[in-house]
């Protein structure tokens, strides 16, 4: 656990120096997976009934789908 | 009844106030849906009043749009959300399970005080000015122009939206981890697995409304710009933030409703539920795909062209799911041995009055045809079909029919037969000219129409008239029955479900011992323990002995 | 219903109550993503209109105090984690040092928060009070930029809140630990306010880089 804290913030030092448009897809990326350990280990979802499990499932996938379904709106104002 | 049951076990006005009791809680709760749609009521009365002629009979246009705002808040967001779930559901969810209360009996009464907190708030602001921004509080006249007061109004809203999240996570966690041994899922009454499938909506949908509506709360008071193209912000992210909830919101008022009937058929038809695993599927179909197609109600703001076809093509998926429920009902009919009871015939006319409001909601999501329908009262009728001949006759179709297990005492049968068939009557007459009225371009909204509208809009007022009696009947003969009304015993209909196995009114504990569940729900051919026939034909209910 | 002693008188079992008030707690959690999701959805579409301004906003707050603040955050929830592990086996002191020092990680975590809205305080970024984003800056900009802070503190602001919640929380759990409340048998606060906890760490983990990392050359 403590491995986990450690590795993933150093990565956030690097980010600084990072400067391609890819930026925000490399922070979100290390975010979600800081975010998955801290589900997975930290709040025991790992050995939690499948219950537990869908509702994290299902939230995430709701959150995605607003963020989603909102944003298709707006990107493809310009297609037809 | 010298018995003790949850009513007389305690006594005093804190016993009451401060309860945890889940029965107790629904009755709390029914009294302030009730005053509460007195108040929207007025506020409908009004309105109608004011429609006579064309100029407009009753108050000036800036009063015409605080009456239709006020109306739409106080009843979508205090009587129509939580009608259905926390009555009917409080009161029944446990019992149907084999439960003593639910999982969380002093969340339950806190969600109580939130809705009285939230309501407070809202009825503060309808008496310091008023609110005239729509129930949609669309901005930027919500949250920058209007002088009306939004902010108390929003307020209330927002915190009300915590009565409902508490109440679905109440039920969700209950229907998970309290059912009773042998209360296995698909040994689940109907009611419940609408209740849980309205929870999922509850619980995923309300919150966002509640952000939304405290971002344009914050940008009133403190003049931000999320929603303000004056300050960059974008009144269209407002829309779709708030119809992400509100349309799953209309999801919420039919569903429970839904759940309803799905108990009263069969036991009126005395035939098992035709298909229940399908009606069961198809209440949670309805919540998640019901959060896909909010957009539809955007069609005309300037949305891309792909966001419309696909949330209208969405929007004709979620009718299946509906449209398997009417089929199902039907079919349960089909060979039954039907009485007409009260609750019956409330179960007869929302199949027929949902069945003309959903497919007029097709109508509406064909991109093509809501050009033109969009804002009139086409949209009004077909949205009152749905929650007035949809979710309202549900709603007191239940009350109707759980009445004798909540009071103890049976109604007087003949008049509530007259005061449905006057509401069904009255219903239409007011509703049914709206779509004519819509269809030739009558648009909503508005405090004066032009004269060739009036013949329809007046029997659009008459037909109110009745459909206020239609209600007022109801209130006055189930509160004498209370005191008045005929015993009845346990199981007056009779049904199956173990809320008819255990005394009515319930004690406190609702059953004196655990249930086990053997039997599989909706068995009406095969309970003679019930006084039903096995084989042969079924003999009719009677609600009387 | 009447409580013998932690099983309150709807349950069955000590079991049933534990699982029951664990889905409560996701349950309640998954409220709060769609919550913070409404602020996440406005975040992403004015950041997709105004990148530059957006860009040119994150710069002004200090990148190392949020950083540290994401360490901090991310600790507090291992001692956290540890609290949980150690009400599971029984060691009723460790339990005890362990809740403090995720009390006292939250409290340096409001503290540094403190410090950066004073510095903005200062600089007139504050929206709605003199706000001003620099000096010269045209109104179309002025306005830009108040949106990134609106949502710079609407959402870092909520989630201060629920951090302060959580704090109330945690000191209400040192209380009943020092009584010596939680056994392995009975530790169902400690685990579902730890469940809280974490979730108020992982908002903090999307909400740095989105905020602090937009585009920094």
């Amino acid at each position: 656990m403590i491995c986990t804290a450690l590795t993933v913030t150093a990565a956030e030092v690097d980010l600084n120096q990072y400067f391609s448009g890819l930026n925000i897809i490399v922070a979100l990326t290390i975010a979600v997976f800081k975010a998955a350990c801290v589900v997975l280990f930290f709040m025991h979802a790992k050995y939690s009934p499948g219950r537990t499990q869908l509702v994290i499932i299902a939230s995430v996938f709701w959150l995605a789908v607003m963020l989603f379904m909102t944003m298709s709106d707006y990107l493809t104002r310009r297609w037809i | 009844m010298p018995r003790e049951h949850y009513l007389n076990a305690t006594y005093g006005i804190r016993s009451w106030l401060l309860t945890t009791d889940h029965k107790r809680i629904a009755l709390l709760y029914l009294a302030s849906v009730t005053f509460f749609f007195f108040i929207g009521g007025t506020f409908a009365t009004m309105i109608r009043i004011h429609l006579l002629t064309p100029k407009g009979l009753l108050v000036t246009p800036e009063t015409y749009n605080k009456l239709f705002t006020m109306h739409g808040v106080a009843m979508i967001f205090f009587f129509l959300i939580p009608s259905i779930p926390a009555v009917l559901g409080n009161f029944l969810l446990p019992i149907m399970i084999g439960a003593k209360d639910l999982a969380f009996p002093k969340i339950n009464l806190l969600s109580w005080y939130i809705y009285l907190i939230g309501g407070s708030f809202v009825l503060y602001s309808f008496s310091t000015g008023g609110l005239d921004t729509g129930w949609t509080f669309y901005t930027p006249l919500s949250s920058v122009y209007s002088n009306s007061a939004v902010t108390p109004a929003v307020l209330g809203v927002f915190i009300n939206g915590f009565s409902s999240i508490l109440t679905g996570l109440n039920f969700i966690v209950t229907v998970h981890t309290m059912r009773a041994p042998g209360m296995t899922w698909f040994r689940l009454p109907l009611f419940v697995w609408a209740q849980y499938a309205t929870s999922i909506i509850f619980i995923l949908g309300t919150p966002v409304i509640a952000i939304t509506l405290l971002l344009a709360g914050m940008e009133r008071m403190f003049h931000l710009g999320f929603f303000n193209p004056q300050l960059g912000g974008d009144p269209i992210l407002f829309q779709h933030l708030f119809w992400f909830y509100s349309h799953p919101a209309v999801y919420i008022m039919i569903l429970p409703a839904m759940g309803v009937i799905s108990e009263i058929i069969p036991t009126f038809a005395r035939r098992p539920i035709f298909g229940y695993s399908f009606i069961a599927g198809s209440s949670i179909a309805i919540a998640v795909i019901g959060f896909f197609v909010w957009a539809h109600h955007m069609f005309v703001t300037g949305e891309s062209t792909y966001a419309a076809l696909t949330f209208s093509l969405l929007s004709y998926l979620v009718a299946i799911p509906s449209a398997v429920k009417v089929f199902n009902w039907t079919s349960t009919l089909y060979k039954g041995s039907i009485s007409y009871d009260t609750p019956m015939l409330y179960a007869l006319g929302f199949i027929g009055l949902f069945l003309i409001g959903g497919l007029t909601g097709l109508f509406l999501a064909c991109l093509g045809l809501d050009i033109h329908l969009h804002d009139t009262y086409f949209v009004v009728a077909h949205f009152h079909y749905i929650m007035v001949g949809g979710a309202v006759m549900g709603y007191v179709g239940g009350l109707h029919f759980w009445w004798p297990k909540i009071t103890g005492k049976l109604y007087p049968e003949f008049l509530a037969r007259v005061a449905a068939i006057t509401l069904f009557l009255g219903f239409n007459l007011t509703f049914f000219p709206q779509f004519i009225l819509g269809y030739l371009g009558m648009p909503r909204r508005y405090s004066s129409y032009p004269p060739e509208f009036q013949v329809l809009n007046v029997m659009s007022t008459a037909g109110a008239s009745i459909l206020a009696l239609g209600y007022l009947l109801p209130m006055v003969y189930l509160i004498w029955s209370m005191r008045y009304g005929a015993v009845a015993g346990p199981n007056p209909w009779p049904a199956t479900g173990l809320e008819w196995q255990t005394a009515s009114p319930p004690i406190t504990e609702n059953f004196e011992a655990t249930p086990e569940v053997t039997w599989e729900p909706y068995d009406y051919e095969n309970r003679p323990e019930l006084g039903l026939a096995i084989h042969g034909a079924p003999s009719p209910a009677h609600g009387d002995d | 219903m009447h409580r013998t002693g932690e099983l309150s008188g709807q349950y069955r079992t000590l079991e049933q109550q534990r699982e029951t008030a664990s889905l409560g707690m996701w349950v309640f959690l998954s409220t709060e993503v769609l919550f913070f999701g409404g602020l996440f959805m406005t975040y992403t579409l004015n950041r997709s209109t105004y990148p530059d301004v957006f860009s040119a906003a994150s710069k002004t707050i200090t990148l190392w105090l949020g950083a540290v603040n994401t360490v901090v955050l991310i600790a507090s929830s291992l001692t956290m984690a540890l609290s949980v592990w150690a009400s599971q086996v029984g060691k009723k002191k460790l339990l005890t040092i362990f809740l403090i020092s995720t009390l006292i990680l939250g409290c340096v975590f409001l503290g540094i928060k403190g410090i950066e809205y004073h510095d903005k305080y200062v600089e007139h970024h504050i929206p709605g009070w003199n706000f001003n984003f620099e000096p010269g800056a045209d109104v179309a900009t002025n306005a830009h930029a108040q949106l990134f802070f609106s949502l710079y503190f609407g959402m870092t602001g909520l989630h201060a809140l629920h951090m302060i919640i959580g704090a109330g929380l945690l000191i209400w759990l040192i209380k009943e630990s020092l009584r010596g409340r939680f056994t392995p048998e009975y530790n169902t606060p400690v685990e579902i306010i730890g469940l809280y906890w974490h979730f108020v760490d992982i908002v903090w983990i999307f909400l740095f880089p989105l905020l602090y990392l937009i585009d920094r050359h």
